[in-house]
């Protein structure tokens, strides 16, 4: 509606500051990818405990070294991010329970503590039966470490694009992508049946993910302008169009087709191309969602 | 008290001397704004019109920066004024994601989230901000809108029917009000922004100038 009443009107702004520009860049792209890799890989493992027990025993103190050090990469670029990062204390200190940043630095916090007693069971105490009931809980507290960047593009009430709960399947598809793709990836001495059903997970998470991004580049239009026009940023010339197409591709076309060739010839190797395609692609899926959106003027 | 803002966009001329006072007030750096005023162009030669919008923090009854403020830097005070408190605040720029107004920036001296307070400061000492006071034509209207005898409610009452807010889909509920505006004024949608028009927009350098660092 209003962009027929630019052209009717030609209203052009003459006089006003330039845009902020991107205030939430590739740091905060990172920190979601190493986020959904440490929740992912946890996620796997519990699958992998439950139906492959024997084979899967070999990976518990592995799977949580990885965990471990993405949740710290994670941590690492959350607090970089920071304007005033040496001022991160504030956030357990005077805490704001409305913010979905506070509640998710206490989770992650939690979880980080969880993964730490996971790693003690594992390398020191080693028992397995201590720690497969911390890993339950500690499954339980993934879900909402996972979902709480959702809430918190939920709350940035000026970015219309992010939507609940979209945000929140995107998130968990994320983590199920990478973390099956770490799995495959890491898993040399896991059977062909282990790590086939890793490539199942990681390519219906591919199919999922893919499928709610074009569900929102065609339908995301027609609810609100201010999505329409972020949009723009990926359609046609658009400034990120290459950049989104490439994501798409990368992160979900090609390691779905892969995964079915890989079930198809049996292979494993094609199953690790898939896992590094879906990694490299995450990451750009993620970096254009998050900042598309920046790049629209809000007055 | 709930305090409120209305813009009388018949009577603004565009003078921008409320920014000035704003800047000089509240010692805004360079490249950054707590309020500004727009200039779009409407219609083509002959027929052509520009309107003045002055742009500032909304103090909304449903803050959204002030519910992702993870430290409560950003927080409502007594007069209903949305303050924010810079010693707090840890620049994590939830606040500039969630504004849906563009009124927060990030200070580039102090690297702090910061944006219009009403200038609180001087209405704790019974002052009228520096952008009413700078107004020639009186176009900033400051009141108690809680008071139906102020100014403020006044004004809204006898123009009841052009009192508009921004994009009150949002549901933020703003405490600043706009009366004689349309959609050029108000939505950022409805105007075009042609690269290298704008003032500022390819501003490189975000010191201050002259020495004074």
């Amino acid at each position: 509606m209003v962009h027929e009443t630019v052209a009717a009107t030609h209203a052009v702004v003459t006089l006003d500051v330039g845009l902020p520009g991107i205030v939430w860049g590739w740091i905060i792209t990172m920190n979601m990818w190493a986020k959904s890799i440490g929740t992912g890989v946890i996620f796997m493992l519990f699958y992998l405990l439950k139906k492959y027990p024997h084979e899967a025993a070999a990976y518990r103190f592995k799977a949580v070294l990885v965990s471990v050090i993405a949740i710290h990469v994670f941590l690492f670029f959350t607090v970089i991010d920071l304007h005033q990062m040496f001022r991160f204390w504030h956030i357990f200190f005077h805490p704001h329970f409305t913010s979905a940043i506070t509640v998710g630095a206490w989770m992650a916090t939690l979880f980080v503590g969880l993964l730490l007693v996971l790693l003690y069971a594992s390398f020191i105490k080693k028992d397995n039966v201590f720690f497969d009931k911390v890993l339950a809980w500690t499954v339980v507290l993934a879900i909402p470490v996972t979902l709480y960047t959702a809430a918190l593009m939920a709350q940035s009430t000026a970015r219309e694009m992010w939507q609940m709960p979209t945000e929140a399947a995107q998130m968990i598809f994320a983590a199920t992508l990478s973390g099956s793709a770490v799995m495959i990836l890491m898993g040399k001495t896991l059977s062909y049946e282990a790590k086939r059903d890793l490539g199942i997970i990681l390519a219906f998470s591919a199919l999922g993910a893919f499928i709610l991004y074009m569900s929102e580049l065609v339908f995301g239009p027609m609810k609100a302008e201010e999505v329409a026009a972020v949009l723009e940023f990926i359609k046609g010339n658009g400034e990120y169009a290459t950049m989104f197409w490439m994501g798409q591709i990368v992160a979900f076309v090609a390691p779905f087709i892969l995964v079915v060739l890989a079930i198809l010839n049996r292979s494993t190797s094609i199953l690790n191309l898939a896992s590094i395609s879906a990694l490299i692609g995450l990451w750009i899926s993620k970096h254009v969602w998050l900042v598309i959106p920046q790049l629209l003027n809000m007055s | 008290m709930q305090l409120g803002f209305l813009v009388d966009l018949h009577l603004c001329m565009g003078c921008k001397g409320c920014e000035i006072a704003c800047k000089v007030e509240n010692e805004v750096p360079l490249s950054t704004w707590r309020l500004r005023v727009k200039y779009v162009d409407v219609g083509m030669f002959p027929e052509t019109k520009r309107t003045f919008t002055p742009l500032r923090c909304n103090h909304c009854a449903n803050a959204p920066c002030e519910r992702i403020c993870p430290v409560s830097a950003l927080h409502y005070i007594e007069n209903g004024i949305v303050n924010i408190d810079k010693e707090r605040c840890i620049g994590c720029a939830g606040c500039v994601m969630a504004c849906p107004y563009g009124a927060i920036y990030i200070d580039p001296e102090t690297q702090t989230a910061d944006k219009c307070t009403y200038c609180a400061h001087r209405v704790a000492s019974a002052m009228m901000p520096a952008c009413v006071v700078a107004c020639p034509v009186e176009a900033n209207i400051f009141g108690d809108l809680d008071d139906k005898t102020s100014n403020i409610s006044k004004y809204i009452q006898q123009h009841q029917g052009d009192v508009q807010v921004r994009k009150p889909e949002k549901g933020t509920f703003p405490h600043h009000y706009y009366v004689g505006g349309g959609n050029v004024h108000l939505n950022p949608l409805a105007s075009d922004r042609v690269e290298g028009y704008s003032l500022f927009n390819k501003l490189t350098n975000k010191m201050p100038v002259g020495g004074h660092h």
